[in-house]
């Protein structure tokens, strides 16, 4: 190099080097490749996404058209596809989705706290962590057979048998695992240093947890038990077996809430497998729309977390 | 002095009340002669009108089988800014911790031997931990303010210690001792964390002196900062060790050197476990050590 520095011709020698060394690159074709099988994965998952939903909304335009989106989505089911309706599954959709947050919402917290913030790190704890994330696995239909046998057979005092409460205790229980793992990672994702900083100024555990592990972790908490909950709004098979009426019935208008909690239920899920199943053609199309309605709640719930994520996302 | 925020017992209060008249002089004559940073400061002799606070009797720290530190026996003397220097992974950190037992939060973290605190041992299990940090605060490596607003960043340690004073006037008294108050006086509502990392550290440090602790442990507090930041910190050391008996791990020697009165220096040995070469007047051991390995490090040929 210094001897190149010389004269104004070496000089020139090495700036060609160097440029050649430096625009030897100019398209680089394996990170193009790598990128351009990046952007397929990606487009593949959305492709089904899209299919699904265009395809249900073209198959149940006839609904719309015929009924009206208020019709639809307020008549009682009915054997008759032309006065079938989604109105009970809404009705039994929400009223689980009620339970399922009572219930599932502050155990599966509590729980996280307990497992993030007090339990020792040993192997009951370590054990403990793997067996609530292999449950989060457990297939729904399993938790079904849980269901039947604890709430709908041997709490059948309490729950009444095949009722609805049966049926959101077992989605509680279903959804439980992951409102835990939910909760424990947004409780991890508060630094240790803002805990070392609490208990630098002389706070006991309780309140690091109270005042600042809660209030930061709190929008992580919120968006995972809103999935969770949609999760939940989701599921089918459990609820066929602890009770769900995948038919038609009806309820007098006179019903009062009592008998609508320990009548015959459904939910918007269990109407769509139902009417799935049916032989006459005009449950084709009531079965998209049914979809679509489902779709459409399960993207509000998300787009709902999504909001609120973004809303009090924290930098630290 | 104003009222502290919580009884602490006689103990506390006592070594307030003798050196508070001479403190404000000293202040006062500390300010008009202006901190010389480069040639050390205004230090104080060892010994001189100070007792031990702490007494450290053959510590020796461990996380699980691996010892850290061994055989540590020292006394930090009160009134006083006591630096921790050695090279790093010396368990310099590891020692500063169990001054205030925020190892506790460190399952596999225990030690044998003792640290004596006006004579208590901090370690003995009727000793709550709570208590301890109450009266030995810390300020730590990184800046950690709490993502809420500078007011509450303040309050937050008083309120759970149960101060029943006015809190707009120890939120002010806090800022201005840590020398930021002209900065954020403000936007006392707005979220500490949106300051600069060298104002967010003096926060910490407001935050820390809130609770009116006796000592203030510092674990490198300006290894994130710049120098100008680094400059405002060692300034308000001086100022705080009237008060306050301060102890600090700094990976800077010059800054070890400029800002304290006693300076520890550690190494590690063949073990991996770090132990105490020697300790001293600050000056002293920056320009007359005892040992071949201090002068070592002191002088930049080693570490």
């Amino acid at each position: 190099m210094s001897g190149s520095l010389g004269t104004l011709g070496g000089q020139d020698v090495v700036q060609e080097q160097v440029r050649r060394a430096l625009e030897g690159r100019a398209v680089d074709w394996r990170s193009r490749v790598f990128e351009g099988f990046l952007v397929f994965s990606l487009l593949v998952s959305f492709f089904f996404l899209l299919w699904l939903l265009v395809s249900q909304i073209v198959a149940s335009m006839p609904v719309w058209q015929e009924r009206g989106l208020i019709d639809f989505i307020t008549s009682p089911t009915n054997s008759n596809p032309d006065k079938a309706g989604v109105g009970q599954g809404i009705f039994g959709s929400i009223v689980l989705m009620f339970i399922v947050s009572l219930l599932a919402l502050p155990i599966g917290v509590a729980a996280a706290i307990y497992l993030e913030e007090y339990a020792p790190d040993n192997l009951v704890s370590r054990t403990l962590n793997t067996v609530i994330r292999n449950l989060a696995g457990v297939p729904a239909v399993v938790y079904g057979i849980l269901g039947l046998s604890f709430f709908v057979l041997a709490a059948e005092p309490i729950t009444g048998g095949r009722t609805i409460i049966s049926g959101g205790l077992t989605l509680a229980v279903l959804v439980l695992p992951i409102a835990i793992i939910v909760t424990a990672e947004a409780l991890r994702s508060v630094p240790a240093s803002i805990r070392e900083a609490g208990f630098g100024v002389g706070a006991t555990r309780w309140e690091v947890i109270r005042s600042h592990v809660l209030p930061y972790a709190a929008p992580g908490i919120l968006t995972g038990v809103i999935l969770t909950m949609a999760r939940a709004f989701g599921e089918t098979a459990p609820l066929l077996l602890v009770g769900a009426v995948a038919g038609s019935f009806s309820l007098p208008s006179s019903a009062t809430v009592v008998d609508r909690l320990s009548g015959p239920y459904t939910s918007l899920p269990t109407i769509i497998f139902n009417w799935s199943v049916l032989p006459q053609q005009g449950f084709r199309a009531l079965t998209a729309a049914a979809i679509v309605v489902l779709l459409v709640i399960i993207l509000l719930i998300n787009a709902v977390a999504i909001y609120l994520r973004n809303r009090y996302a924290r930098k630290w | 002095m104003t009222e502290p925020t919580t009884d602490r017992g006689p103990v506390a209060a006592d070594v307030k009340a003798d050196s508070s008249k001479e403190a404000g002089q000293r202040v006062e004559s500390m300010q008009k002669m202006k901190v010389d940073v480069g040639g050390g400061g205004e230090r104080r002799n060892p010994g001189d009108e100070t007792k031990a606070l702490f007494e450290v009797e053959d510590l020796s720290c461990y996380y699980g089988d691996f010892r850290a530190v061994r055989d540590v026996s020292m006394t930090v003397p009160m009134n006083r800014i006591t630096a921790f220097i050695g090279p790093s992974g010396c368990g310099k950190s590891t020692l500063l911790r169990w001054f205030n037992r925020m190892n506790d939060l460190v399952p596999s973290a225990h030690i044998t031997g003792s640290i004596k605190y006006h004579g208590v041992d901090l370690n003995d299990d009727r000793v709550d931990a709570v208590e301890v940090r109450r009266r030995i605060g810390m300020v730590f490596q990184k800046p950690n303010p709490f993502p809420k607003s500078i007011r509450e960043n303040i309050t937050f340690g008083a309120r759970i210690a149960g101060y029943k004073g006015n809190m707009d006037e120890l939120v002010e008294k806090s800022l201005r001792r840590a020398a930021i108050w002209d900065e954020v006086k403000d936007k006392l509502n707005q979220p500490g964390t949106a300051l600069s990392g060298g104002q967010q550290q003096r926060l910490c440090i407001a935050r820390a002196i809130a609770v009116e602790p006796d000592v203030i442990l510092m674990d490198e507090p300006c290894s994130a900062l710049d120098p100008v930041a680094t400059l405002k910190i060692e300034e308000l050391m001086f100022e705080l060790r009237d008060e306050y008996t301060i102890l600090i791990v700094t990976h800077n020697m010059q800054q070890a050197a400029r800002a304290s009165d006693e300076t520890v220096f550690m190494t590690m040995g063949e073990d991996r476990a770090g132990y105490l070469v020697e300790k001293g007047p600050t000056t002293e051991i920056f320009t007359n050590p005892k040992h071949q390995l201090t002068e070592d490090y002191v002088s930049g040929r080693f570490g």
